[in-house]
C-alpha cells in the first residue's frame, strides 16, 4: 500500500498494530510492565554480577606490584666470563614457591653488544632461569657455555640467545644497578633477539620478533622499575 | 489337597467374621504399606512420578548393547569424583604454605584417606577416558545427527570443562611436577594471541604465580566447574530422555513396525 499514509487512521487498535493501545498511546501498558520488570532485573543482575567479575578478574590483570631491590654481592664477586647464580623473590610472603634464580655476571663489552637504554649504565647482566619456550628452569653448563632446560631441550648461548629447540625468543633478563657497595637486582624484563627491552615482561612462549610483539601486548601487571 | 484341621478347643479356633465387620489392619500390614503411603503422599503434591516414569521408563532400539553405557559410566565417574572431592576438601587447604603438607597428611594420616585420594586422582583419568570413548561411540554410530545436533554440543562443553577440572585439579597436590605442569600450562595458555597475556594473568591473579594462583585454581576446581558441569549433565540428560537413543548404524529398518513409537 504506498498510499497507506494518506488512509484515516482506524479507530480500533487492532488496525493499527497496537491491540489494547489507548488513543494516542505509542506504548501499550502491558508493553511497558514488561520493558520495567525485564530491566529491573537486568540493573539487579548487572548489580551483583559486575562487581563480581570485577572482583575475579581485576586485581588479578591491573594491580601493579612494586619493585623489588635485592642485593646480591659486591661487584668483585661477579666475574665477565662467567654465571654465577643468586637465588632471588620474584613474589613477597609466599615462601619457597616466591623464589627464583638469576644468573649474574659483569656486563662484557665484547658481548654485550646492545647499548645500555639512554639513562642507564648498568655494569652486570642478570640473566633469568625462565625458559622461553613454556616456562621451566634452565641451568647453565659451564663446560658447555650453554643454558639448557630439561624439558624440552631449548639451549641458549652464552648471552642468552636461543641457539636450539623450541624457545622463541632470549631468557628474559633483570635490571641491575649498584647500591652501597652491592650489587642489586631489580624487576625483570624481556628482550627479543635484537636484545631490544621489553620493561612490561611478557609471558614464556610470546614471541617478539615482527608482528609477535603486537600480539602479545604488555601487561598492566608487571611491577615498573622506578 | 486341603487337609482337614485337627479338632482344637474353640478358644483357640478362629472365630469366624462377624457380618458387616471390616477387617482390622495388623501392624505387619501397615508396615507394608508405610512405604507407597510415603511415596503416595509426595506424588500427590509434586507429581514426580509420572516424570520419573518418563524419564526411566522409555522404549529402547533393538541391538542396543554395552557401547551404549559409556554415556552412564561417564555420569558414575563424575559423581564419584564429586563425592570424593566434596570428602577431601574436609582435609584439604589451599594455601601455598599448606597445600602439600595437608595432602600428605590426608595420604599418610587419614583413615581411608589414600584409598579416597586414590579413587579421587585415578577416577579423574578414567573419567577423561569415559568421556572420550562415550564421544567416539556417539560419532562412530552416527548419534550426533538430526536432531541430536545440540546434544553433541552440550556433549563438547562438557569434554572441555572436564578438561578443565583435570587442568585445575594438577596443581592442588602442590608437589615439583603440579607446580611446573601448571607453569607450563598457563604459558601454554598465554600463547592466544592478544587475549592470551591478560587470560594467563587472570588464571594466576598476576604476572607471577603467587599465593592466589592456588586458591583461584582450587575456587575454579570445586565450584565454578563443578556447578556448570552439574547443570550441563542435566541438559544433556533432559535431551537424551526426549529425543530418545540411536539405533546402531548396521541395524536395517525392514519396515516402521515396531521401530517407532506408536501414537496412543
Amino acid at each position: 500500500m504506498a498510499d497507506g499514509r494518506k488512509d484515516p487512521k482506524s479507530k480500533y487498535t487492532a488496525d493499527r498494530g497496537m491491540p489494547g493501545a489507548f488513543e494516542g498511546e505509542t506504548v501499550t501498558r502491558r508493553r511497558l510492565m514488561t520493558a520495567t520488570a525485564h530491566g529491573a532485573g537486568g540493573i539487579a543482575v548487572a548489580a551483583f554480577a559486575l562487581p563480581a567479575l570485577g572482583f575475579a578478574a581485576g586485581s588479578a590483570l591491573f594491580d601493579r606490584p612494586k619493585a623489588i631491590w635485592e642485593a646480591v654481592g659486591t661487584p668483585a664477586d661477579f666475574p665477565d666470563d662467567t654465571y654465577v647464580p643468586r637465588t632471588i623473590t620474584a613474589v613477597a610472603g609466599v615462601g619457597q614457591v616466591g623464589k627464583t634464580t638469576a644468573y649474574v655476571r659483569a656486563r662484557n663489552e665484547e658481548l654485550d653488544r646492545a647499548p645500555n637504554p639512554p639513562g642507564y649504565d648498568e655494569q652486570f647482566v642478570a640473566v633469568s632461569t625462565r625458559c622461553m619456550h613454556l616456562g621451566c628452569p634452565v641451568r647453565y653448563i659451564e663446560a658447555a657455555q650453554r643454558f639448557v632446560c630439561p624439558c624440552h631441550g631449548g639451549v641458549y648461548d652464552f648471552g642468552g640467545k636461543v641457539s636450539g629447540g623450541p624457545p622463541v625468543r632470549p631468557l628474559d633478563r633483570f635490571y641491575t644497578r649498584v647500591r652501597n657497595g652491592q650489587v642489586e637486582i631489580g624487576p625483570r624484563y624481556s628482550v627479543n633477539s635484537e636484545f631490544r627491552r621489553f620493561p612490561s615482561y611478557r609471558d614464556p612462549a610470546q614471541d617478539l620478533d615482527g608482528v609477535g610483539q603486537y600480539l602479545y601486548p604488555g601487561r598492566f601487571s608487571t611491577p615498573k622499575k622506578d | 489337597m486341603k487337609l482337614p484341621l485337627p479338632p482344637l478347643p474353640t478358644a483357640l479356633q478362629r472365630k469366624p467374621k462377624r457380618p458387616g465387620e471390616a477387617e482390622r489392619v495388623k501392624p505387619l500390614d501397615q508396615a507394608k504399606e508405610a512405604g507407597i503411603a510415603t511415596v503416595d503422599w509426595i506424588d500427590e503434591r509434586t507429581s514426580l512420578s509420572g516424570g520419573a516414569r518418563w524419564l526411566m521408563f522409555r522404549k529402547v532400539p533393538k541391538g542396543t548393547n554395552w557401547f551404549y553405557t559409556l554415556g552412564s559410566a561417564s555420569l558414575f565417574a563424575f559423581l564419584s569424583q564429586a563425592v570424593t572431592g566434596v570428602f577431601l576438601a574436609m582435609y584439604y587447604d589451599p594455601s601455598v604454605t599448606h597445600a602439600y603438607e595437608s595432602a600428605r597428611y590426608i595420604t599418610n594420616e587419614v583413615f581411608l584417606g589414600e584409598f579416597v585420594r586414590g579413587m579421587h586422582k585415578w577416577g579423574s583419568s578414567v573419567m577423561v577416558v569415559l568421556v572420550c570413548l562415550h564421544m567416539a561411540r556417539t560419532f562412530f554410530f552416527g548419534a550426533y545427527k538430526y536432531p541430536r545436533e545440540l546434544n553433541w554440543v552440550i556433549g563438547v562443553v562438557l569434554l572441555i570443562l572436564t578438561f578443565l577440572m583435570s587442568f585445575t585439579g594438577y596443581l592442588l597436590p602442590f608437589d615439583q611436577r603440579s607446580y611446573w605442569a601448571t607453569v607450563v600450562g598457563v604459558n601454554i595458555n598465554g600463547t592466544g594471541p592478544l587475549v592470551g597475556p591478560f587470560l594467563s594473568d587472570f588464571l594466576r591473579g598476576g604476572a607471577e604465580f603467587g599465593s592466589t594462583t592456588l586458591s583461584r585454581f582450587y575456587a575454579i576446581h570445586m565450584l565454578l566447574v563443578p556447578g556448570g558441569l552439574a547443570a550441563l549433565i542435566g541438559a544433556h540428560l533432559y535431551l537424551v530422555a526426549r529425543l530418545g537413543t540411536t539405533a546402531p548404524p548396521w541395524l536395517k529398518a525392514e519396515s516402521h513396525d515396531g521401530q517407532t513409537e506408536e501414537r496412543v
